[in-house]
This record gives C-alpha cells, sequence and structure tokens, in this order.
C-alpha cells in the first residue's frame, strides 16, 4: 500500500478520471437541458449507443474522425426527434417511451454491427494533444491538459451549457417551461417547441457521448459497448440539482472514485475486488444523501402540457 | 387522429422490443430434400462475435457444419446476448419444443434452468457449460475447460517477455474459467520468475468495455508492459495496449491475434468442435447425455496460438513449448 498517495499516482487516478467523465459529462448534461424543459428522456445509453455505432462506422469506413463524429451528432438528433414526437406530440408516458428508445437503440445498434461489420475493429481515435503551456505545468498539466479533444469539448461544454441556461433568453424559456408552461404558454412561448428543442439538443449531446466511447476513448465498438453508462447519466442529472455545475460534481465524484478503486486494484491494495467495484455507487449514494435538494426538480418534469388544463 | 398516431407509435415501439434482448437467427437453408438435417441450437451470454467465449462456440459448431455437408445436414440456431437468464430458459425451452436434438446452454449461469426444462424434453440432449454438474440427468451433458492449462503457458511465455518485469492482468468477473484462467497464469508467471509483480484488477462485469479499458490503462501507467485477461470485454484491453503501442497481450478463449497484429503473443484457444462431434455421435447412438467433458491441452480441446504476426523469440517460444508438453504429459501440475 506504500505509495499510494505519491504524486505519480494521484495525477495518474486524476488523468484517468478525466477520459471516465467524459462520456458522462456529454451525455449528463445533454440530459439536463431536456429535464429542465420538463421531459425525462431515459433513452440516453440507447442514443449513445446507435450514435456510438455510427461514428465508429463512419470513421472506419472514410477514415476521418470528424465525419464520425457529425454522423453521431445526426444520429442523435434522429433519436431526439422520435423521443420528443413520442413525449411532447403524442404526449405519452415518458419514462416508458425512454425504456423504449433504450431498447430500440440497444438492438438496433447490435443489429447493424454484426450486418455491416461484423467482428470486433479498432480505429485511430482522437489522439492526445497538448495544450500548449498550460500542458507543461507541473503535476497540473499531465492531469488536466493533455487529453483528447472530445476530453477537452466535455469540460468546457460545462461553463457554456450553465451561461445558456442562466445568461440567455433561450435558456430562460427552457426554465420556464420545464416550471410553469402554463404560465410560459400565455406569455406566447412555444412549449411544444422549446420542449423539442431541448430533447433533440439533449439527444445530440448523447449522441457525442456515445462518439467519444467509440472513436476516442475505446477507438472500437463492440454489442452493449455503454454497458448503462447512460442511465447514470440521467442520475447524475438529478444528483447535480439540474445544474451544469452540479452534474460536473456528479461526475467527477464518480469518475474520480471509480478511477482510484481501479489504482487501489493495481497497486495490491487487500480490499476484495466486489467492494472496490461497489466503491463509486456507494459513495454517490451517499454524496446524494447528504446533498441533493427536492426543491429544485423542474415542476413540469414528466408532465406532458396541455394547453388549456391546470 | 392523435390515437391513430398512438397505435403506430405503440406499433413501432413493439417492433423496437423485437430487437431487444438478443436476436435469433435461422439458418435458411434449401427446402428438405431426402433425410431430415440433424439440428442444434445454442444459448449464449453475449454475441457471437465476441471474440471470446460466446464466439468460440459458434465458430466451432459452424465448421461442424461445413464438415457434415452444409446446411441441409446439419442445422443451426442461435440466441446471442442472453445474459438475462429467464430469457435464456425461454428460449431453451422454446427449442427443444421444437425438435431440436439438442441444446446447447453455453453459459454458466444457465444451470438451473437446464435443470428444470430437460426433465420435460427427455428425448432431447442438453449441453450445458463451463461447468461440471449434469445433475444426475440422462440427457445432460457438461463441459468446461481447463483454462488454467492455457493460463500457465501464457504465463511462463509472460514471465520471460516482461522487460519491466510488471505484469497486469484485467479480469471480469472473479469466477469461473476467468478465475481459473488467471490463476493458471499467475502460477506459470511465478514458476519461471518470482521477481516479476502481478497486478489484478477485476472490474466487476463481463461486458463493461469502457471499464476494462480504464482498467489496462490504469496498469499500463503503473508500468506493466505485459497484459492479459479474459471475458468480452478485454476488447478494451487489448484497444488500450494498442494505443499505448508496445504493451504485449496474451490472450484466452478465442484467437485474439486479429485485433492487435502486432501486439498478440499468443492466445488459448477453445477448440469445441471435437467435444461436439463426440456428442452428436453418441446422441445418435443412443446417449443422451451423463458425460462431463473437459477442455484440456492433452486431448487438444485447448490450443496455444501462437500469433505469427508477432516474432517470438525463439528460446521463449521453446519455454512456451516446454510448459505445454508438461502439462500434456503430467510433470507440471497447474491448479485451477
Amino acid at each position: 500500500m506504500s505509495g499510494i498517495f505519491s504524486i505519480a499516482v494521484v495525477t495518474g487516478i486524476l488523468n484517468t478520471m478525466m477520459g471516465l467523465a467524459t462520456p458522462f459529462l456529454y451525455a449528463a448534461l445533454g440530459e439536463t437541458f431536456a429535464q429542465k424543459s420538463g421531459v425525462v428522456n431515459l433513452g440516453v445509453d440507447g442514443i449513445m449507443l446507435i450514435s456510438a455505432y455510427a461514428a465508429f462506422y463512419v470513421a472506419l469506413i472514410s477514415g476521418n474522425l470528424w465525419l464520425g463524429v457529425l454522423a453521431a451528432a445526426i444520429v442523435g438528433l434522429g433519436m431526439g426527434l422520435i423521443m420528443s414526437f413520442v413525449s411532447v406530440t403524442l404526449k405519452a408516458e415518458q419514462g416508458v417511451s425512454g425504456i423504449g428508445l433504450y431498447m430500440f437503440g440497444l438492438g438496433m445498434s447490435s443489429l447493424l454491427f454484426k450486418v455491416t461489420i461484423g467482428t470486433v475493429k479498432t480505429v485511430v481515435g482522437f489522439p492526445q494533444v497538448k495544450v500548449p503551456l498550460l500542458g507543461d505545468i507541473p503535476v497540473i498539466g499531465p492531469i488536466f491538459f493533455r487529453d483528447s479533444l472530445p476530453v477537452y469539448g466535455a469540460f468546457l461544454l460545462v461553463p457554456i451549457a450553465w451561461w445558456v441556461l442562466e445568461r440567455t433568453t433561450l435558456g430562460l424559456k427552457i426554465k420556464a417551461v420545464g416550471q410553469n408552461p402554463a404560465a410560459a404558454d400565455s406569455v406566447g412561448i412555444s412549449v411544444d417547441g422549446i420542449r423539442y428543442f431541448s430533447v433533440c439538443l439533449g439527444a445530440i449531446l448523447a449522441g457525442l457521448a456515445g462518439a467519444s466511447l467509440s472513436i476516442s476513448q475505446l477507438n472500437l465498438f463492440q454489442d452493449n459497448l455503454t454497458a448503462g453508462q447512460g442511465f447514470i447519466a440521467v442520475a447524475l442529472v438529478y444528483f447535480g440539482g439540474w445544474s451544469p455545475f452540479g452534474v460536473l460534481a456528479g461526475a467527477l465524484l464518480f469518475s474520480v472514485v471509480n478511477s482510484f478503486q481501479l489504482w487501489m486494484q493495481v497497486l495490491g491494495a487487500k480490499i476484495p475486488s466486489s467492494v472496490a467495484v461497489m466503491l463509486p455507487y456507494l459513495l454517490t449514494i451517499a454524496a446524494l444523501t447528504v446533498t441533493v435538494n427536492r426543491v429544485r426538480q423542474p415542476a413540469a418534469l414528466n408532465k406532458p402540457f396541455e394547453r388549456g388544463e391546470s | 387522429m392523435k390515437r391513430v398516431l398512438i397505435v403506430v407509435a405503440v406499433l413501432f415501439a413493439a417492433a423496437g422490443m423485437l430487437f431487444a434482448g438478443g436476436s435469433t437467427e435461422k439458418a435458411s437453408g434449401p427446402a428438405m430434400a431426402a433425410a431430415k438435417p440433424f439440428k442444434i441450437a445454442v444459448v449464449m451470454p453475449s454475441a457471437t462475435t465476441d471474440a471470446a467465449f460466446s464466439q468460440s462456440m459458434w465458430s466451432a459448431l459452424q465448421s461442424i457444419q461445413k464438415e457434415m455437408g452444409g446446411e441441409s445436414k446439419l442445422e443451426l440456431k442461435y440466441s446471442e446476448n442472453m445474459y438475462n437468464v429467464p430469457d435464456a430458459a425461454a428460449a431453451i425451452r422454446d427449442y427443444a419444443s421444437q425438435g431440436f436434438n439438442i441444446v446447447i446452454a453455453h453459459g454458466s449461469q444457465y444451470g438451473s434452468s437446464v435443470q428444470e426444462i430437460a426433465k420435460d424434453f427427455p428425448e432431447v440432449t442438453f449441453a450445458w457449460g463451463t461447468d461440471v454438474n449434469t445433475f444426475g440427468m440422462p440427457n445432460v451433458y457438461a463441459y468446461t475447460a481447463a483454462a488454467e492449462q492455457g493460463g500457465y503457458v501464457n504465463g511462463v511465455l509472460a514471465a520471460k517477455l516482461s522487460k519491466s518485469k510488471k505484469v497486469g492482468v484485467t479480469g471480469p468477473v472473479e469466477v469461473g474459467d476467468a478465475k481459473t484462467y488467471i490463476d493458471g497464469f499467475v502460477q506459470g508467471v511465478q514458476a519461471t520468475d518470482k521477481s516479476i509483480a502481478i497486478s489484478k484488477t477485476w472490474t466487476g462485469s463481463f461486458s463493461d468495455v469502457a471499464l476494462m479499458a480504464a482498467a489496462a490503462k490504469t496498469q499500463i501507467a503503473n508500468g506493466a508492459d505485459i497484459l492479459t485477461g479474459s471475458s468480452q470485454s478485454v476488447v478494451g484491453s487489448i484497444g488500450a495496449a494498442k494505443d499505448n503501442g508496445s504493451v504485449l497481450w496474451f490472450g484466452t478463449q478465442a484467437d485474439q491475434a486479429s485485433l492487435a497484429p502486432a501486439l498478440v503473443v499468443a492466445s488459448q484457444v477453445y477448440d469445441w468442435t471435437a467435444m461436439l462431434k463426440d456428442i452428436i455421435a453418441k446422441h445418435k447412438a443412443g446417449t443422451l447425455g451423463g458425460i462431463t467433458y473437459t477442455l484440456t491441452l492433452a486431448n487438444g480441446g485447448l490450443k496455444i496460438a501462437y500469433n505469427p504476426g508477432y516474432k517470438l523469440a525463439a528460446d521463449v517460444k521453446a519455454a512456451g513449448d516446454a510448459a505445454i508438453k508438461g502439462i500434456t504429459d503430467g510433470s507440471i501440475k497447474v491448479n485451477p
């Protein structure tokens, strides 16, 4: 156990954390937008899967990673439109339709993978890019400023998302629609339009999360690549109190504990592996009981809006 | 209008559900010729393309089909991604009731399902693995692989090749052939070079590729220059080795050389064909079960596939071959 808190190990843990947190950040920030406007999208994992496949396949056949990213965004948008149509226009039960979307994404991605690719293949994904100057700072540099572009994108998205939600009219409209859609409707805001937008934006970001897995972190696609990470991302939205910085805190907490337990196992710490694997989930639950504030839930969350109903 | 739209959406979702929970494939073949084909069905917990456990069984079945003369002689059906045991049980029962001669339940989690279902179909042979228990039933075969043997050989090779004297293991869940393989690997390393440090990481999941990749990256960051592991999620570890560029990989369950042609040294390959042929022959002769099969290096069920794309030094290969010979003739004992 000696050396467990040496600089090299701490740097390693934090650097691993950055990579692990990236898909959670994209997906959870996207889901924050959707939920702020009142729609729960449980299909995030399915969107991540089918977009991961799309990004991987396009990158594989074209050799161009950015085309892969574009493909993931387009596929994400498509899934978002399906979800919006079902939840907002048809006003179906959001939780159930989200799960249906998840199963569709899971099955479709597996089917397409089997039919078009067949065996596990790898691509050369986004390489590590060192930020000039900042990347050379001892200790801090190797942790935060030597990652791939999708990782930087995910972390930059946090203040951008905060700014959009808190400092723009669009953000105000999204929150209004999620808090009191009847009032928003009465002042001329298109509730359906805003919800379509938020859900689709959330789905596009979930698509980017999938792409960050298949053409950046793992550089491959396999059946059920995400193994449920999309659901954890949805949970992180609740954990983060529907705020981008809260989501960041949740994603980092979960990822750093995950990274920590991996390092502990590598260094031979005498903890049973099953306990080590449980740690991130246990700590997240513990943190939830201490910090979550139910008052901040968007009041109209999971309630379809019908003009004329109170 | 809205009602019509809702019905359409529900039908759409229902159609989507058809794809979920795994797919079944019918081997399409020509219409029945003179003789009825022999029918085998297999239920698997992961995809046939998983480069590991399920793929090893499926490719064995396909090669037997080819040998027997194609789909008109041997009809194959599979259900993959049956990680949900009740779903798998339904599939097993389905196949048995459709008149399949042999139903293979390829997953140790299917044991209690097989025990229950085999009672209802006394003329159907059920083959179940990896495990050794035939439940005392006359129509159940059990099979397993002595994965620790190939693990030992891989360990010997790894010990000779490691320059940093640090070897990393990325395992899924500490059960079954994952555990025995890794235990064998550790024994092989320690028997060859006691100074080598072995680090084991268990991710707790057979399918979480991202976590497996993170575990592998952590091992590499800690200085390991050789990695090994088990389950279909090791594609994550192999990817991490590839990203690093100089970390070597030892595989198990299937030949994983194609995943990283320059870095995979050798893989322990599960070759189920001899066992399957024996089961088919026994079924045709009237013995529907009651035997446990174990794949070993000695009986050819386990093979060490050296990767021709990796230039293995002659003395290292000699050590590996000596280990194979030692296990085969019994002079080296590997504990599972």
